[in-house]
């Protein structure tokens, strides 16, 4: 048995043009929609597989504006029980505010009898890429963590998490519950809802909270996009024709052995 | 005063880790020439080489405590060489180590950090500009406390030696580490197969597939391309998620960044994700059958066509004047 709590984030979908918001302070998800992204994804769908294996519950936590309800609803679906929302404006959130408000959930669940054995999160969020939340959660809840992690399975009350090594290969670490595991995507792929986890998704009863303390920001001064790269593309023919041209380029280029 | 977190392969220093020696000589710079400092954990590089990249002083952390990848220890390594040097700054590559490690220290010291800088602006405030949104923004963010923590997004910068060489000196630490600094350590390591993604994020050539392959078997002609180029191979998103191709192969937002020479996508639409991992690329060389497509619009060279006709007429042009 084991008991799961997968963070999550709304985030702008990023397979549609990037904007801004007119602001600067923040993507803008108003022409492309809202989504979790793939390291989450993959992060419920390990918790999913975890508790297929061994029992146990997934719960979810977000912090974020009132409609991330609809984020929470697609990953309870997809095997989650139960979910919180801490609601609020997210813009006004650094990383250390987010892993803080993590933390006071984790706490308050642990008071009222919920001890969550596994937090998992996705290794960076889509949108502010801060590379930092679940390291600074693991501080503050002074549980073990790693980062970059593909799988996990959990034996003999530890958790089993492989992550990619640098030179390549495959990395191995062997934690004692309770600990703090942060995804990346690639080491499962993300079931699609039942209309059966569909029905019962709506059926839950979000627990909603608000921010324990007022946030201390990020540092952020403004978001800006790179500059466009210009079109000046020379196409070099059509069809197999264009073969020489190609090969000469590849010469000029001493790219040919 | 900067310390810099390096880390070391098979070839020595990392590229990534000499970008970042590079940044942080230009910031040290600014500040009017204030020393730059490395530590090194479990190896010992060449010092003639980091003396090429202006370091003062190399601290050293060894022993069994480091000796296998335990971030929080390497956060605690890193905090020593920041109090012996007196560091305003500590830095390190934005790899997922580089990143890991930083966040560990930012967390104990309970300050800010910045994560994939690519450039900085002024010292008072320091602030950077890093890679957000898989590196399709950047923001500009504000680090006022000290020591100021960021990392530094690969190909940034360029890796260029220092102008004028220096001697370091090298400095052993052997920094207190708890229970808890070596909790998370790595316990067993598989070697990767010798194709794997570090060679495709330090490729030279890439020979790109995306959905215009068709199929698991329509890889043949371009993984041969890539052979005759001595490159890899490197996918889109929509090619692993069908399971064409192994993840680690995937080029984009969510796979490898990689910055070739040359990369040459093939039945590649350039969807933002993808051109988010292959935008550092110095040329590339679209084929597609789709004229408007992203990826053709914005290569250096293009080949309007069908990749399963162009590539092996490539192949066969290259072995005919070979």
């Amino acid at each position: 048995m084991v008991d799961v709590l997968v963070c999550v984030k709304r985030v702008p979908d990023s397979s549609g043009q990037v904007l801004l918001t007119d602001d600067a302070q923040a993507v803008d998800a108003r022409y492309v929609g809202s989504t979790l992204s793939e390291h989450e994804n993959c992060a419920v769908e390990l918790a999913a597989q975890l508790v297929e294996a061994d029992g146990g519950t997934v719960s979810l936590v977000s912090i974020g504006a009132a409609e991330t309800v609809e984020q929470l609803r697609s990953a309870l679906a997809v095997g989650a029980g139960a979910a919180t929302l801490v609601e609020t404006d997210l813009r006004d959130f650094g990383p250390s505010d987010i892993a803080h408000e993590i933390a006071e959930v984790v706490r308050a669940h642990a008071e009222a009898g919920r001890t969550h054995d596994l937090v998992l999160l996705g290794n960076d969020a889509a949108d502010t890429g801060d590379f930092q939340v679940p390291v600074r959660l693991a501080h503050a809840l002074g549980r073990p963590v790693v980062t970059g992690i593909r799988t996990v399975s959990i034996q003999d009350g530890r958790a089993i998490a492989h992550g990619d090594a640098p030179d390549g290969g495959r990395e191995t670490f062997d934690l004692p519950l309770p600990a703090v595991v942060a995804v990346s995507e690639g080491g499962v792929s993300p079931r699609y809802p039942t209309i059966k986890g569909r029905m019962g998704a709506k059926k839950v009863e979000i627990e909603m909270r608000q921010p324990s303390r007022a946030p201390v920001g990020s540092g952020r001064v403004r978001l800006t996009l790179p500059p466009p790269t210009p079109s000046s593309v020379q196409v070099l023919g059509e069809g197999p024709e264009a073969a020489p041209a190609v090969v000469d380029l590849f010469q000029s280029l001493g790219v040919l052995r | 005063m900067i310390v810099v977190l390096i880390e070391t392969g098979a070839e020595g220093v990392t590229d990534t880790s000499l970008e970042t020696l590079r940044f942080a000589r230009d910031l040290a710079a600014e500040g009017g020439g204030v020393p730059v400092h490395a530590l090194v954990v479990g190896a010992r590089p060449d010092l003639d080489e980091l003396g090429k990249h202006g370091i003062s002083t190399l601290y050293t952390a060894g022993g069994e405590g480091f000796a296998s990848y335990a971030a929080a220890a390497w956060a605690a390594a890193l905090i020593e060489a920041r109090d012996r040097a007196g560091a305003v700054v500590v830095t390190a590559a934005g790899t997922p180590r580089g990143n890991e490690v930083l966040a560990h220290v930012a967390a104990r010291l309970d300050v800010p950090m910045a994560a994939n800088a690519v450039a900085f602006d002024g010292l008072s405030p320091l602030v950077v500009t890093r890679q957000v949104a898989g590196g399709l923004a950047l923001e500009e963010m504000q680090l006022t406390q000290r020591p100021a923590v960021f990392s530094v997004a690969g190909h940034a910068v360029e890796a260029t030696p220092a102008d004028s060489a220096t001697e370091p000196t090298v400095e052993e630490l052997a920094p207190t580490l708890t229970e808890a600094d070596l909790v998370a350590r790595v316990v067993s390591t598989e070697p990767g197969a010798p194709d794997e993604s570090g060679d495709l994020k330090s490729a030279r050539v890439v020979v790109g597939a995306g959905r215009g392959a068709g199929g698991p078997e329509g890889f043949g002609a371009v993984s041969e391309l890539a052979e005759l180029l001595g490159g890899q191979l490197g996918v889109s998103r929509v090619v692993t998620s069908l399971g064409w191709r192994p993840h680690h192969e995937q080029v984009g937002q969510t796979g490898s960044r990689i910055a070739p020479d040359l990369y040459v996508p093939c039945g590649i639409s350039g969807a933002i994700q993808h051109w988010a991992g292959c935008a550092s690329s110095k040329t590339i060389l679209a084929i597609n059958t789709d004229a408007e497509a992203p990826m053709m619009t914005k290569a250096t060279y293009a080949v309007v066509g069908d990749m399963h006709e162009v590539v092996p007429a490539i192949v066969e042009e290259i072995r005919r004047r070979a």
